[in-house]
């Protein structure tokens, strides 16, 4: 294989393309097909609660299920997942609830994160998902630190981190390849490859023929996989993770897909970019999925109609329960500061409290430009 | 004249520079086709074309590492970081390489460059949109940091460190990016000279300092000071944090006799503890009230709460009525 070559199992009509070594059972098949409508559901839901004000921000995945959902299969419950920001859909797969998650984005009290960061700045410790950050790229060298530690303490697990083709730019990237080349880490490292960094395409992130074939100077593999075709992206993943898993060393994989909507909720496309899109439409990978399932008479059109009816029900309600609650009490902004309060953080509270009371009124107007 | 925002006083400033200078680039993130995220680099691209306009790499010490090697080739380049919260990663190039080239290299070699980046907070970003770092940069020997709070001060003072020997940090409140507009002439090549201050109210019962996003602030608070007590304060908007004019800050203090600071950064070692200092080493003995400062909690920027955080004009009052009540 060269470096462009790219792992592809599902064509464009459904049909096989190369071999299935994937072994997955048709309840795990259509358990991964609901997850990618689940995301899409989410996605769209998420969008509009945005442009109606409800939210401040989103950061749409439309068009890159396949790379969240089968990545998200693939891990253990005791391997550990750091994210970037656009892989709702691998949160998802590891058992994260669309609550928990609709909450971040509203900032509110029953959010885990006590609404201190933006929207999709997610942290579920319960599924081993290590909290999100702005910064690109500072979590890849985490990763293999992690990685690194799950083998002094003997276990078998594995880390897995994900980030973008504007992410291989950062320095922690070079760091987290170099160093998990070194040791032999057990870490898969995932860059979902959507062509585009906001307004940046990919030839100005690097003169690289593709992501995957920079593995080769870390002295790992990297491996060049059709990211809209899940189970392609199972496949190398489940491989990567069990090559990992066995101390045989870390992967670089390189999700090929591409960013369908705008970089964020803020962002307007057309200034940098003609319709490339429609393209990609063709290959949008819930479609293909599905008609792979319809093949196999896994799926059908009522069914289709039950579970999209369903999940969007299941938003729906949630939604509704979230947006009811309160803001996050005016003591979260102090604590968690330090482990314990410190005196002078206790001060600026009691004093904050005594000359202004707890009732604060947000801006309406304030709203995040990009 | 023409009511302009600050984006626009930048990007006419970069347009007006880059055509009186060929050897000033602008490079960065998204600052060519797109122009920028927050449009601050519109038109550049076409107008001077993608030699002089450069998409980079997702890299900030990328981007000001190669800001570094086309100074010290003599061109001007003018990086822009896309929000300040992401120069962490070009911390050590500006604070190990940047400001130290010429004291290092005995003048041999300099730098002069114009580092651009939107700060602050009230734009609902949490953290890592939010930020204001002027003293991690302020502390750095070497540096000039300057921070405008509206258009006319945005062009006249971007267009002055473009030409200034020296590298500086210029902190854009991106708070009030887009409003309000203020009257700056038209086609008017004009400078704001580095480290002069501004009186942007005058008064002479109590001083209050600040800057960027935090002057509309000031002078909403005086007003307030001015109907509810009658006082007469005077805002004092700082534009240059370094290097500092000491001399307009303690005439200001020597006329009022008072002094309430404030920034929206985090309290704790801040601008205006330096700012406090400097009154109470060379100015004590004409002082009648403890300084006052209002600052940021010493807490991470938070997100949902961040109407909470950010000073406002009633704290601010508050501390005027602490000064001017004090016996
Ligand atoms: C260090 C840093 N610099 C700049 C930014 C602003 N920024 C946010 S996302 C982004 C592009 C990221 O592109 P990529 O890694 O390809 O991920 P994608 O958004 O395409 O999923 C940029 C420049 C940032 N968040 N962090
Ligand atoms: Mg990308």
């Amino acid at each position: 294989m060269t470096s462009t070559d790219m792992l592809q199992i599902i064509g464009e009509s459904g049909q096989t393309v190369s071999e299935d070594e994937t072994g997955l059972p048709p309840e795990k098949l259509v358990e991964m097909y609901e997850c990618m409508l689940r995301t899409r559901a989410m996605d769209e839901r998420m969008i509009n609660l945005q442009r109606q004000g409800r939210i401040g921000f989103y950061v749409p995945s439309t068009g890159e299920e396949a790379a969240q959902v089968g990545s998200g299969m693939v891990f253990g419950a005791d391997d550990w997942i750091f994210p970037s920001y656009r892989m709702p859909g691998t949160l998802l797969m590891r058992g994260a609830s669309p609550r928990a998650m609709i909450a971040n984005c509203y900032g509110n009290s029953e959010d885990l994160c006590l609404g201190r960061q933006m929207p999709v700045h997610y942290s579920f410790a319960e599924q081993n998902v290590v909290s999100i950050s702005s910064p690109i790229g500072t979590h890849i060298i985490h990763a293999v630190g992690t990685a690194y530690a799950m083998r002094l303490r003997k276990t078998d697990a594995v880390a897995g981190v994900f980030f973008g083709d504007g992410g291989t730019s950062s320095n922690d990237f070079h760091s987290g390849m170099n160093f998990a080349g070194v040791w032999k880490s057990p870490c898969v490292f995932v860059c979902s490859n959507n062509q585009w960094a906001i307004s940046v395409p990919f030839e100005k992130q690097t003169a690289s023929e593709s992501v995957a074939v920079k593995a080769k100077a870390y002295g790992m593999p990297g491996v060049r996989v059709d990211g809209n075709d899940v189970l392609a992206v199972y496949q190398a993943v489940s491989a990567a993770v069990a090559r990992a898993r066995a101390g045989v060393g870390p992967t670089l994989l390189e999700l090929m897909t591409y960013r369908r909507g705008p970089h964020s909720s803020s962002d307007d496309p057309t200034r940098y970019r003609g319709d490339q899109a429609d393209e990609w439409l063709s290959r949008d990978p819930i479609l293909r999925f599905r008609k792979f399932l319809e093949r196999q008479d896994l799926w059908s059109e009522d069914r289709e109609q039950e579970s999209s009816t369903r999940v969007k029900d299941e938003l729906n309600a949630a939604i509704k329960e979230v947006e009811k609650l309160p803001p996050p009490p005016l003591d979260t902004m102090f604590t968690d500061v330090y482990a314990k309060v410190p005196k002078f953080l206790r001060e600026q509270y009691e004093h904050l409290i005594e000359t202004e009371g707890t009732g604060h009124e947000a801006d309406p107007d304030a709203a995040f430009p990009l | 004249m023409a009511e302009i925002t600050i984006v626009q006083a930048v990007n006419d400033a970069l347009m007006e520079e880059m055509g009186r200078d060929e050897d000033v680039v602008v490079l960065g993130e998204d600052v060519g086709v797109n122009g920028g995220v927050f449009r601050c680099t519109a038109d550049l691209f076409d107008t001077y074309g993608e030699d002089r306009v450069i998409d980079t790499p997702l890299s900030e010490s990328g981007i000001i590492g190669a800001a570094i090697g086309m100074a010290l080739y003599g061109l001007r380049p003018v990086p822009e970081i896309q929000f300040s919260d992401f120069i962490w990663p070009a911390f050590d190039q500006i604070t190990s390489e940047l400001a130290k080239m010429r004291y290092r290299s005995g003048g041999q070699f300099t730098c002069p460059m114009v580092i651009r980046t939107p700060y602050g907070g009230g734009i609902r970003g949490g953290h890592y949109h939010s930020q204001s770092p002027e003293v991690y940069f302020t502390h750095t020997s070497g540096l000039v940091v300057v921070v405008p709070s509206d258009a006319y001060d945005a062009k006249g003072l971007l267009k002055a460190a473009i030409r200034s020997p020296d590298p500086v940090l210029f902190l854009e409140p991106k708070r009030i990016y887009r409003a309000p507009k203020t009257e700056v002439p038209e086609d008017d090549d004009y400078i704001v000279p580095l480290g002069k201050a501004a009186v942007r109210r005058e008064g002479t019962d109590f001083t209050i300092t600040c800057y960027g996003a935090m002057v509309p602030v000031a002078v909403e608070a005086c007003d307030k000071a001015a109907d509810q007590h009658g006082w007469n304060g005077e805002v004092l908007d700082l534009r240059t944090l370094v290097p500092l004019d000491e001399d307009a800050l303690l005439a200001s203090v020597t006329k009022t006799g008072r002094l309430v600071t404030l920034q929206e950064a985090p309290k704790f070692t801040g601008y205006s503890s330096e700012l406090s200092a400097i009154v109470a080493e060379k100015a004590i003995d004409v002082m009648e009230a403890p300084i006052r400062r209002v600052a940021g909690f010493d807490v991470p920027f938070p997100f949902t709460l961040e109407h909470v955080y950010m000073p406002h004009a009633d704290r601010v009052l508050r501390a005027i009525e602490d000064v001017m009540t004090y016996e």
